[in-house]
């Protein structure tokens, strides 16, 4: 079974991101910051990462420099999904290590097409 | 919306598209047409049902586009444009005499979003570097071949089956849309043809797509398409369907390819999984 580290200050987008990842067989866990997630990741990786951009504490982009530094911090397949939808902030999160980007809204199909296309989903 | 009203949208359907209305879909064209009657300012579908009858070409016409399905996405099912990356593509470059040009058709391509996978494909893979292509994307829909001309997606159309690595490179962000890269633009040319009338003068192609079509089509239709589709294929060429719709008995001219079953070619063709000629020393 995969794992997956949903990490939004949203408790909302958590629950939804939940609904939809739970019926594709990942085991889900949860952060409400970059920090809680950093911590998670340090007791184990998980081998998706689901990434807001804004959140208090420590953003997603801080978080994913830092993740990318860990030992095996290469290994989690990370997808940005926020509502920072330009081309720089595209830009920007890709270099920082991100494997894909969703910009919101998004829908099932949506995150399915991208969890395929990181290899977290067959097909 | 009554039974007699239903029949008639029906048989005028499945005349000028072939598109096979079951007595169940009476749903489908009240959602499809109750909203057209209100943006022409007509009655409801009594009223297109009349104007219909007394031959509105216009009207008729977007009748017919409301009532299709134009559902599609970028890199839609993926193997077929994995297909064209490790087969079908080296194979049509390595068969192109100096000078030559492969010629490609979507024969039912939406909103463009197939043409344009093909096209990014044909760029990233250096192929365009080793052959000239040519891609013509056509449906029955102008609306539709309107949008795929525009080139323009929204965000929703262009993360579906797009890495964002490809959005970013071949696409330029308009407000909350996204516009097709000129180069990857003037790869395909669009226009409007309805697959029941000729496509003769279309002339021969290596690579025909014709996906999520055959499915609304009944069984004669979808037999008489497959044969004319055959006989605009090259003697190499491919056709590429969508996934599981090629029927279980092909005609005469079409057969599957040896190694890769989803794939059609032409039963002539030696690759194909039904020689014609029994092959050397072998008899049966
Ligand atoms: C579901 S879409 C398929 C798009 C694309 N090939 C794909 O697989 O994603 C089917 C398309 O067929 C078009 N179509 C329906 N009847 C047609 C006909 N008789 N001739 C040409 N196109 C037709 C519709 O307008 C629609 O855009």
């Amino acid at each position: 079974m995969q794992t997956c580290l949903v990490v939004d200050d949203s408790a909302v987008i958590r629950k939804v991101a939940r609904r939809i990842l739970e019926p594709l067989a990942f085991t889900v866990t949860e952060a409400e910051n970059g920090a809680v997630a950093l911590e998670q990741c340090l007791r184990a990786l998980p081998d998706g990462i689901l990434l807001d951009w804004n959140m208090p504490v420590m953003d997603g982009y801080e978080f994913l420099r830092s993740l990318r530094k860990l030992p095996g911090g290469n290994k989690p397949q990370v997808i940005f999904c926020t509502t920072e939808n330009d081309v720089a902030h595209i830009a920007k999160a890709l270099h920082a290590g991100a494997d894909e980007y969703i910009m919101k809204p998004f829908d099932k199909d949506i995150l399915i097409a991208k969890l395929k296309e990181v290899g977290l989903l067959a097909g | 919306m009554i039974p007699a009203e239903f029949d008639y949208i029906a048989a005028f359907i499945k005349r000028r598209s072939g598109i096979v209305l079951a007595p169940d879909k009476t749903y489908l064209v009240e959602s499809r047409l109750l909203p057209l009657a209100h943006q022409l300012g007509l009655a409801g579908i009594k009223a297109i049902v009349a104007g219909l009858r007394r031959g509105d070409a216009t009207l008729q016409r977007l009748v017919v586009e409301a009532m299709t399905t134009n559902e599609t996405l970028f890199f839609r099912d993926r193997l077929p444009f994995e297909q064209c990356e490790r087969l079908i593509l080296p194979q049509l470059i390595a068969a192109c005499p100096p000078g030559g040009t492969i010629r490609i058709w979507c024969a039912a391509c939406s909103s463009g979003q197939e043409p344009y996978s093909l096209a990014m494909l044909i760029e990233e893979c250096g192929f365009a570097a080793q052959a000239r292509f040519e891609i013509i994307g056509t449906d029955i829909s102008q609306a539709m071949i309107a949008r795929a001309t525009d080139g323009l997606y929204t965000q929703f159309e262009a993360q579906r089956g797009l890495a964002v690595r490809r959005l970013l490179q071949w696409f330029a962000q308009e407000g909350t849309h996204w516009r097709i890269a000129p180069q990857l633009r003037q790869r395909v040319t669009f226009m409007p043809l309805n697959l029941l009338e000729d496509f003769s003068r279309l002339g021969h192609f290596d690579l025909i797509f014709c996906r999520n079509l055959l499915i609304y089509f009944d069984q004669p239709t979808r037999a008489a398409l497959l044969d004319r589709l055959a006989a605009a294929l090259t003697p190499g060429g491919f056709l590429v369907l969508g996934a599981a719709e090629a029927p279980d008995r092909l005609s005469d001219a079409l057969a599957r390819h040896r190694d890769e079953p989803s794939l059609i070619v032409r039963a002539d063709n030696p690759i194909s999984a039904r020689p014609t000629r029994p092959l050397a020393g072998i008899e049966d």
